[in-house]
């Protein structure tokens, strides 16, 4: 390993480390105001929603692909299935897809 | 609490594995040892970050500017600590508050944060136990030998980590109109930061907080949440 390299990784992984850390060492006390308690209860939904669409559909390598295990993953996610449940269907039906999207192709 | 981490890391570390796998080729491509980029991925574990770090690293960028981009893109990172803060059962002491920082990832913030209830220290080690060997081996795995995973395999498993995202948020959305408005809205938004021109140059990290902010900003303002219902 070159040692500038060192240098970089460090550099990266002391400011990701920072940026993780800092709000969680600081903020050990309750937050008791309304609007700041409501708007952290949302934080959680509107990160993942916001992370997983349109993100999803470009993660396979056909787009039609991915879109069936998204709805696969929608409709199991709808039926309350459990995360591993709706995680390894999805997986299965994009590989059912893109095998029948080769085949077809 | 720890088994039931455990459990929820299985579905982050298959999908960490996809992508983990993708990073460890691309680093090896680039001429970086097999250790190297596994180090990264073990001191890092942020995928998008570690992406556009190996990009600087190989085209010789600046440390400045290495830490910039990392700053940039992880910065939703201390949006999603300080959710996690209020989340964390306030006995949880100082040592694990900084070891529970090296698990903040998208995806173990997804599934600690939206325990029902307080959660402990444990329940965050038993998902990073699982879900951070997966991005580990992944990477010392596609950057040792980048055939072991043929690319249908990787394609399949890379949408496991979004699969796990809707299993979140879906069951919630349905019970709660609130959770549903800002579940639709962000995925609205980030749809326009996708494909609109402009705002389509805005980086993925940034893209996270602005939607986060702006929509659980109008939530909290339009539907204040109760605290017994938060407790829930």
């Amino acid at each position: 390993m070159r040692e500038s390299d060192l240098i970089y990784i460090l550099a990266m992984a002391g400011v990701t480390y920072l940026v993780r850390m800092l709000p969680l060492v600081l903020l050990k006390k309750e937050i008791k105001n309304r609007f700041l308690r409501s708007f952290l209860y949302y934080v959680p939904y509107a990160c993942l929603a916001a992370m997983t669409v349109p993100a999803v559909f470009f993660a396979t390598t056909y787009v039609l692909g991915a879109a069936v295990g998204f709805f696969v993953a929608l409709f199991l996610s709808y039926r309350e299935k459990s995360l591993l449940v709706v995680a390894l269907a999805a997986c299965a039906a994009v590989f059912v897809a893109e095998r029948l999207i080769q085949w077809i192709a | 609490m720890f088994q039931k981490g455990l459990r929820d890391g299985i579905p982050i570390a298959l999908g960490y594995l996809a992508v983990s796998f993708a990073f460890g080729m691309m680093a090896a491509e680039g001429g970086l040892p097999v250790l190297e980029a596994t180090l990264i991925s073990a001191m890092n574990v942020t995928s998008a970050g570690q992406f556009a770090g190996l990009e600087i690293l190989l085209t010789g960028g600046t440390v400045l500017e290495m830490m910039l981009t990392q700053l940039v893109i992880n910065l939703r990172y201390s949006l999603m600590s300080v959710s996690l803060s209020q989340k964390l059962d306030r006995t949880v002491a100082f040592p694990h508050r900084f070891l529970i920082a090296c698990g903040v990832t998208d995806e173990i913030f997804g599934i600690a944060s939206t325990q029902p209830g307080k959660i402990k220290a444990s329940y965050v080690y038993g998902a990073m136990c699982v879900a951070i060997p997966g991005w580990v081996c992944g990477t010392a795995l596609g950057a040792a030998a980048g055939a072991v995973l043929p690319g249908f395999l990787t394609s399949a498993l890379s949408v496991a980590i979004y699969g796990m995202f809707l299993a979140i948020i879906i069951p919630p959305a349905k019970k709660d109109r609130a959770v549903l408005f800002v579940v639709l809205l962000s995925m609205g938004i980030s749809c326009a930061f996708t494909f609109v021109p402009v705002l389509n140059r805005v980086s993925t990290g940034f893209v996270i907080i602005i939607t986060a902010v702006l929509v659980s900003a109008l939530a909290a303002i339009l539907r204040p949440v109760e605290t017994e219902e938060e407790a829930s």
